[in-house]
């Protein structure tokens, strides 16, 4: 049977690649006509609700909740929470637990989603006993308090911070059967505000010879990485507030070392101490730790910023897709050379590509949301992502990266990712 | 001016993005002046060519006790199959398909290893050690590894001479040379 003129019309002037891609556009100009039909389909199965009208819900009969002075997600919500909550054998603070990427949209991780790694735990720091000092070669070694640190100007700036170990597990032979945040949730973005580094080595006088410094945290592990002193000096902030309120315990509380685009374990939490040095300190984790070995045996060292990745985070393993009909896919996409400047979808495992459209804000070292409508005709088929900054540099495919690199880096996988969709509605990861 | 002077004025402007000539502009300066003592105190990392170890010695045969008491429960006997990271052995290994990362095989500087244990180890009481059994488990560890004698003395003279097997299997991506011994 051939389908209604409208739908006709819609497939050969709205598909911009193979399978049911749609244009990115299309959503936005059919707003009111053949896409808002009510064929798009939630991803989580509906269930229809005991008491709507035309009978009055139980809610609109009593009184609600009271007031409370600290808000928290709705309890509904309860089962979307960090995962894969892994610490060292033997101990309970060494370790990490991942953002569930598929159960959010937007690019503001909340922060109590906010990945985690940590050495040793989080340590109950007390503002008021907490202190920073900055010595090494500066002519005037200073020890800054909390609350003077918060009496200097401030900068405010949105910015991924990704772990360089996330998505490791994608160098395995096999792909993972984990949900999209158990893989890839070493990545959260927030609002960071505080006081640029800058400021206070200047105040210290640093020397002119000094090329590094050291940041060191004031957890149980001194968790210890040396920085560029050009990096210390660029955009380094030593960051107090995330999202807008005073930083998390488990992200650094009360202050941090925040270095956009670099990765991870460098923004030291918990700073305590900046010694201003001439050379690396070449500490454990930036020696046996965070480099990255190659095949024939050599490894790389100091690979600070992480590379230009995205991901589609609806659908994803994790959630199912609901039947054939027309979906809008949704991913991450982000760099730590710059700012994302397109993310091509594939919905025919990488034979054609469209554009997606990139929400508003974009921003450098930042994540940014991709968007496109997508008509699903139930059938199996493997969708990807590829997303590339304004440096012009692409994602790979997981073949190129791995022939460039070898399996055995552990970190700074970047991969082109692919899931496959099974015609039962179930996603997976596959190497495709 | 004199050159620290010029680079301390040059930094401003480089802050603030101003032009040649600009004042530099008036920070709050609250930061209250470091004694030599409070740094010393705070300050414990330690240099790849030694500047800031302490005095203190150790041998590996002491350093085996120290390690049979405190390290061997999470990294196992001599170094292998414990539960956390594998601590001996490997060389050899890293261009495998099965690489063995450990102190041994893979870890470019010895002072990195007096570094690491003093500032966070045993896991579960770090800074417990004096600076002597550090020094005595680096030189276990070493010694297991077959990098160091039996006997030999570990010290702030000796370790930054000791020359790690896989130091010159790594690249330096960040555009500089480390001057190191």
């Amino acid at each position: 049977m051939r389908p209604p003129r409208r739908e006709r019309r819609l497939n050969e002037t709205r598909e911009a690649a193979g399978n049911g891609l749609l244009d990115r556009r299309a959503f936005l100009a059919e707003s009111a006509g053949a896409l808002a039909t009510g064929a798009f389909m939630a991803f989580a199965p509906g269930e229809a609700g005991a008491a709507g009208p035309p009978e009055t819900p139980t809610e609109m009969k009593v009184s609600g909740a009271p007031l409370s002075a600290y808000g928290a997600p709705a309890t509904f919500e309860r089962e979307v929470t960090r995962t894969l909550i892994r610490s060292q054998p033997g101990t309970t603070g060494a370790g990490a637990s991942r953002t569930p990427l598929e159960a959010l949209e937007g690019i503001i991780t909340p922060s109590g989603l906010h990945f985690e790694r940590h050495h040793n735990g989080v340590p109950a720091i007390d503002p008021a006993q907490h202190q920073l000092l900055i010595h090494g070669m500066v002519a005037r070694p200073l020890i800054f308090t909390v609350a003077s640190l918060l009496r200097y100007p401030m900068v405010s700036r949105i910015h991924f911070l990704e772990c360089s170990g996330n998505s490791g597990v994608m160098y395995g032979a096999t792909p993972p059967a984990l949900t999209c945040g158990q893989t890839h949730g070493l990545v959260s973005c927030s609002e960071w505000t505080g006081v640029p580094l800058r400021l206070l080595l200047a105040e210290a006088s640093a020397d002119s010879r000094a090329e590094w410094i050291l940041a060191e945290g004031a957890d149980a592990a001194a968790m210890s990485r040396s920085v560029p002193m050009a990096k210390a000096m660029d955009d380094a902030m030593l960051a107090l507030y995330q999202n807008g309120e005073r930083l998390r315990p488990e992200n650094g509380y009360p202050v941090r070392l925040f270095l956009p685009g670099y990765e991870g374990n460098m923004s030291v939490k918990w700073l305590r101490r900046i010694k201003v040095t001439d050379t690396p300190t070449m500490t454990k984790d930036e020696t046996s730790k965070y480099t990255d070995l190659q095949a024939d045996g050599k490894a790389l060292m100091f690979t600070y910023p992480m590379e230009v990745k995205s991901v589609i985070t609806r659908p994803a393993p994790g959630l199912r897709m609901t039947g054939p009909g027309l979906y809008e896919l949704s991913g991450i996409a982000w760099s730590g050379r710059g700012k994302i400047r397109k993310v091509e979808v594939s919905a025919d495992s990488g034979r054609t590509w469209a554009e997606a459209a990139l929400s508003a804000p974009v921003l450098a070292y930042a994540l940014a949301r991709f968007r496109i409508p997508w008509k699903w005709n139930g059938a199996a088929t493997v969708l990807k992502s590829r997303a590339t900054d304004d440096a012009g540099r692409v994602q790979p495919t997981r073949d190129e990266l791995i022939a460039q690199h070898g399996a055995n880096v552990i970190y700074h996988y970047h991969a082109i990712q692919a899931w496959r969709v099974e015609s039962s509605g179930e996603v997976k990861n596959v190497y495709a | 001016m004199s050159t620290r002077e010029a680079f301390i004025l040059a930094s401003l402007v480089l802050a603030w993005g101003g032009c040649a000539g600009t004042t530099a502009p008036e920070t709050p300066n609250l930061g209250r002046a470091a004694t030599p003592a409070e740094v010393a105190g705070w300050d414990i990392s330690i240099a790849p060519d030694g500047r800031g170890l302490p005095s203190g010695r150790g041998t590996s045969a002491e350093g085996a006790l120290v390690y049979a008491q405190k390290c061997q429960a999470c990294h196992g006997e001599k170094g292998v199959n414990g539960p956390n990271d594998r601590l001996v052995g490997g060389q050899g290994t890293l261009g495998s398909k099965t690489p063995v990362r450990t102190v041994g095989s893979y870890w470019p500087y010895a002072t990195t290893v007096f570094d690491y244990v003093r500032r966070a180890m045993p896991f579960a009481q770090p800074h417990s050690l004096t600076d002597s059994e550090v020094y005595a488990v680096t030189a276990y560890l070493l010694n297991l590894n077959g990098i160091i004698g039996e006997q030999d003395v570990m010290s702030s003279d000796s370790l930054p001479k000791v020359k790690m097997p896989n130091r010159d299997n790594f690249i330096l991506v960040y555009p500089w040379k480390p001057r190191v011994p």
